[in-house]
């Protein structure tokens, strides 16, 4: 051996031993679906990078929320990387729960992050989370039926235009219904349906002295308009649909319409598991002309519990996992359509995503059109589309959420659920300190 | 005539046993069904029930994704070593309780009893807390003390009842020739609820290998058994049903085996007492 061979051979003994030194084995809890589950395949190239490796808890997304709330609030430290959602990120950023993400390098290019998502995921400025991939939610309807029935969908309807053509398209004899839209009770369910709609109606969860609305007479018309529509043109037991529910329906050629979240564009499209997979066409969430659409905004973000003992290695796994170079690994080993969507500008340049993606245009145009600052008509004194980022909200939604389901099954009227929810949400804020 | 109406009476309860029986296997029968679907299958309406193309597709996917040995060992030994450390403590306790009743003992067992009725979430935060401070999150020693404890009243009170019918006389009989407690529990008592022993352990073993709340709370990844792994493949955002059978299936199938071959034990432990 040379003496430079000798040198070289020296070196590279020395990296190596450095990089198996300050490797570290991060724990992260994530939540269960094709983009994550992707991200877990191709993490080798992460441990090759850095010499980091990863072990992976992967759980189903109401037991993770629950799962990692325990974590974080008793600081017991079971994860360095936590996946969390647009909910609680402001939450845990304000108690500071969260190490703020203000130092990511210039090659990450944080900029690029789509504003509404960097808006959700902040807290007074400051990023906390960095979103992995993000989502709305937009209309999927049938071009076929739309077209039998002489219709044609606008790339933004009105809320009118939309039930009149679910219930022209609606035939109960063949099972077909006009719109299938979610009725499981649930903060993250129907609420999150039913809060994104009362925005295009112009009601508000709370006024800016934070009284609950719900006698207002924006959300009679809300709750009215949904419950007669569901009535005229859903689909029988309703009041127990949830996302996966309406899938199922929709994908068996049930639906006319479903109002729902924008990842579900590319499983309707999937033609091994979808019967109507290229006869599905997108447009925006509807509207009543008040200048709020009624769409929503999630994101899956990364973030990383405060007092993790891994913290530098914890930003190198976000930076890699939210990257744009990530976006081109998945693109190689996967193709452009399994991209996780809706988290960085740049990915909405790209021709090849463009070309992959039909519904590309459109989930852009539906996250964009989303202000979690500004949710709806009025002002508001929360953060959050679809939801209420305060701590309660989680309980009392789920609450007024089951009101509202029962409405839907039947077993009361708009009025009555109504009444119920404001009585239990204004008990609710008061035990609170509101 | 009397023969022919008994074998009438006979064959109408075989088809009733038959009936109920399989209306509860029914939901892990259709699990195992679905396992074998596509996922278009496994949503289909009408569904399908025997005529599609079995698939072992779920399974390579399950395989291929998750260190399955990993979940099952973890189950293995928190189920048993729960299971065995709570005998070992239940067996001198329902002794005493059986043999040597005092005027509060029947205040205990219901007291232990009433431990059951106390919502798991209730104490989720304490809990949490102490296994922190005594470094027990995601371990399996931290779960086999805490499943044990959750169980404890179950093998105290079936030991108990099983024991109360095994005479005393037997055991004094053994005392007059000398035994000591040790030899008389462990000598004559035992070998005696052998039955009774063998169906708190498998029922306990069941109970334990199936409880998904501590299991899912207090582990990340070292310790995690077979409840964290099925809760991986649920998804409200996503129609992965055949995989979440494959996977149920999987995490099912050795407690499903171990009951099959040991249903003697477990029917004539819960159905005829200690005593033959």
């Amino acid at each position: 051996m040379t003496l430079k061979g000798a040198f070289f051979a020296a070196s590279a003994l020395v990296s190596v031993s450095a990089t198996a030194l300050s490797a570290e084995v991060l724990t992260i809890a994530t939540v269960n679906n094709g983009d994550m589950i992707r991200m877990q395949k191709l993490t080798d190239d992460f441990t090759a990078k850095t010499g980091h490796e990863v072990s992976w808890v992967t759980l189903e997304e109401n037991v993770l929320r629950q799962r990692v709330t325990t974590d974080i609030t008793t600081k017991g430290g079971a994860f360095d990387i936590m996946t969390i959602g647009m909910y609680e990120t402001p939450i845990w950023a304000a108690n500071g729960w969260l190490v703020p993400l203000d130092d990511l390098s210039e090659e990450y290019d944080a900029d690029d992050i789509l504003p509404a998502m960097r808006g959700g995921l902040s807290h007074d400025g400051t990023l906390y989370a960095a979103p992995f991939y993000g989502e709305s939610s937009m209309i999927m309807y049938r071009t076929d039926l739309f077209e039998a029935a002489g219709l044609e969908m606008p790339e933004a309807p009105t809320w009118s235009f939309v039930a009149d053509a679910a219930r022209k398209i609606t035939d109960r004899d063949n099972e077909i219904y006009g719109i299938c839209l979610r009725g499981k009770a649930g903060w993250g369910e129907n609420m999150a349906f039913l809060t994104a709609t009362a925005n295009s109606f112009g009601a508000r969860w709370f006024d800016e002295d934070w009284t609950p609305q719900f006698d207002s007479d924006a959300w009679e018309e809300t709750l009215t308009f949904y419950l007669d529509l569901m009535n005229d043109a859903g689909p029988p037991g309703a009041s127990t649909n949830g996302f996966n529910e309406n899938l199922s329906l929709f994908q068996q050629g049930k639906c006319g319409m479903w109002i729902d979240a924008t990842v579900a564009a590319s499983f309707v499209t999937n033609p091994d598991d979808s019967a109507v997979a290229d006869k599905v066409g997108f447009a925006l969430a509807p509207d009543t002309g008040k200048g709020k659409r009624g769409n929503w905004l999630w994101a899956w973000a990364l973030g990383i519990p405060a007092g993790t003992q891994k913290e530098d290695a914890a930003k190198e796994f976000i930076e890699w996992a939210t990257s744009k170079a990530y976006i081109e690994l998945v693109a190689a080993n996967e193709g452009w359509a399994n991209v996780p969507p809706g988290a960085r500008s740049s990915l909405y340049q790209n021709e090849a995503y463009l070309s992959a993606a039909p519904f590309a245009e459109m989930t852009l145009k539906s996250i964009n059109s989303a202000d979690p600052l500004n949710p709806t008509v009025d002002p508001v004194p929360y953060v959050g589309v679809q939801f209420v980022a305060i701590p309660e909200f989680a309980g009392f939604a789920t609450d007024v959420g089951q009101e509202f389901s029962a409405a839907l099954a039947g077993q009361q009227t708009a009025q009555q659920a109504l009444a119920k929810a404001q009585a239990l949400v204004a008990d609710a804020m008061e035990a609170a300190g509101y | 005539m009397a023969r022919a109406v008994k074998t009438q009476r006979k064959a109408i309860n075989t088809a009733l046993a038959w009936a109920v029986g399989l209306l509860i296997f029914f939901p892990i029968l259709w699990t195992i069904l679905t396992s074998f679907k596509t996922e278009a299958q496994a949503i289909s309406d009408p569904p399908v029930f025997l005529f599609f193309d079995w698939t072992l597709e779920n399974y390579a996917v399950v395989q291929e994704r998750s260190n399955y040995m990993r979940f099952l060992w973890n189950s293995v030994i928190i189920a048993g070593g729960s299971t065995i450390l709570g005998t070992i403590i239940a067996i001198p306790a329902a002794w005493s309780m059986a043999f040597v009743p005092s005027k509060r003992t029947k205040d205990i067992l219901l007291w232990m009893l009433s431990t059951k009725m106390l919502p798991a979430v209730g104490v989720l935060y304490p809990i949490y807390l102490l296994f922190i401070k005594l470094g027990w999150l995601d371990s399996r020693v931290g779960l086999i003390i805490v499943l044990m404890l959750i169980n404890l009243p179950i093998i105290v009170w079936m030991l108990y009842t099983y024991f109360r019918e095994i005479p005393g006389e037997i055991l004094e009989a053994a005392r007059m020739d000398g035994a000591s407690l040790r030899e008389e529990i462990l000598y004559v008592l035992t070998p005696m609820a052998v039955p009774g022993i063998a169906s708190t352990i498998l029922l306990n073993i069941i109970l334990a290998w199936n409880e998904p709340f501590w299991t899912l709370n207090l582990t990340a990844a070292k310790a995690a058994p077979l409840t964290a792994f099925i809760a991986s493949y649920s998804s409200p955002e996503g129609l992965f049903y055949a995989k979440l059978s494959a996977a149920s299936v999987m995490a099912i199938a050795p407690i499903l085996i171990m009951g099959w071959f040991s249903q003697k034990q477990l029917v004539r432990g819960l159905t005829f007492g200690a005593v033959k």
